[in-house]
């Protein structure tokens, strides 16, 4: 038995339970705050998938750079959700996304 | 058992909790408090995997912008962003196939975190980490010659989305007219004494 944190798989398996934490819940919530909040924590898995397979290939560092990168795409991503969310709020007075339906009408 | 032990199990156990509580929380703000505690949790497994830029880091963006920005939304929403238990289970209910996706989702990718794990019959733990592993300069370094390009591609996605969001948040219908400013030109040259208000103005340009 390995001391915990010090094999790759415990990590791989942290982030895989947050990752299908987040994709659970952007599935099954309809309030479309809490569903930006799941796309940001399977984001957060992904890096700390990344990280942990870098630590033990650690010939170079390009995980840390792709985990990097993602984070910066995640503020992006943050930044234009919630403005999007904001005018929906406005259209609809609603931050449900079950009243998105617009299209459909 | 040693203090790095310890450090990870306590790491872990907040993480999966943050994530749990962001996803059932009823009232956003809760579940924006739970996404920091995991968003913490992860940059201290960051840490102890040797990675203490891409741990700072995580710190400033998620933790000090993007949670922000969150808690900031919430609170321009007021009491709409809470949802109401009723009508997220109905909502359930009605689209029961959801839950089952969910459910399904679940099962599948934790069926493949589960293979990853025990993939290796033998679990290798961490070599010693390189000296210069993760830090700073190395990352640095990496990020203007290998990733340049992605680098200023990200700058300029960076620049577009908060350009973007802006024209997106702001709309037409909360605009407020601009006020109008007084010129010192027309706040002398207009009628001062009462008298002069009946007469037409003077000419600029003729004195």
């Amino acid at each position: 038995m390995n001391l915990l944190g010090s094999v790759v798989e415990h990590y791989v398996a942290i982030a895989s339970v947050i990752f299908t934490l987040g994709a659970v819940g952007f599935l099954i919530r309809r309030n479309s705050l809490v569903q930006l909040m799941c796309v940001e924590l399977m984001l957060n898995a992904v890096n700390l998938a990344l990280v942990a397979f870098n630590r033990q290939h650690q010939d170079n560092m390009n995980g840390q750079m792709f985990a990097f990168f993602i984070i910066a795409v995640a503020a992006a991503e943050a930044a234009v959700g919630l403005a999007i969310v904001l005018a929906f709020y406005r259209l609809r007075s609603s931050v449900f996304s079950d009243e998105a339906d617009k299209l459909k009408h | 058992m040693n203090i790095g032990n310890v450090f990870f199990a306590l790491c872990a156990l907040v993480a999966l909790f943050g994530a749990v509580s962001t996803v059932a929380a009823k009232n956003p703000i809760r579940g924006a408090v739970g996404l920091l505690a995991c968003i913490i949790a992860i940059a201290g497994m960051f840490l102890q995997l040797s990675a203490e830029f891409l741990a700072a880091i995580q710190l400033i963006v998620y933790a000090g912008a993007v949670v922000v920005l969150f808690v900031f939304v919430i609170m321009l929403l007021g009491p709409d962003a809470r949802s109401s238990g009723v009508s997220e289970l109905k909502s359930l209910r009605a689209h029961w196939w959801r839950v089952l996706g969910g459910a399904l989702l679940a099962l599948l990718s934790l069926a493949v975190g589960g293979f990853a794990a025990m993939a290796g019959t033998e679990p290798v733990p961490f070599a010693k980490a390189a000296p210069n592993h993760g830090h700073l300069e190395a990352v640095g370094q990496l990020l203007f010659t290998k990733g340049l390009v992605p680098f200023e591609l990200a700058t300029a996605l960076l620049i577009v989305a908060v350009i973007g969001s802006i024209a997106v948040a702001r709309g037409k219908f909360g605009a407020v007219e601009g006020k109008k400013v007084q010129t010192p030109l027309k706040l002398f040259g207009g009628p001062v004494v009462p008298r002069d208000a009946g007469r037409p103005l003077p000419k600029e340009g003729l004195s």
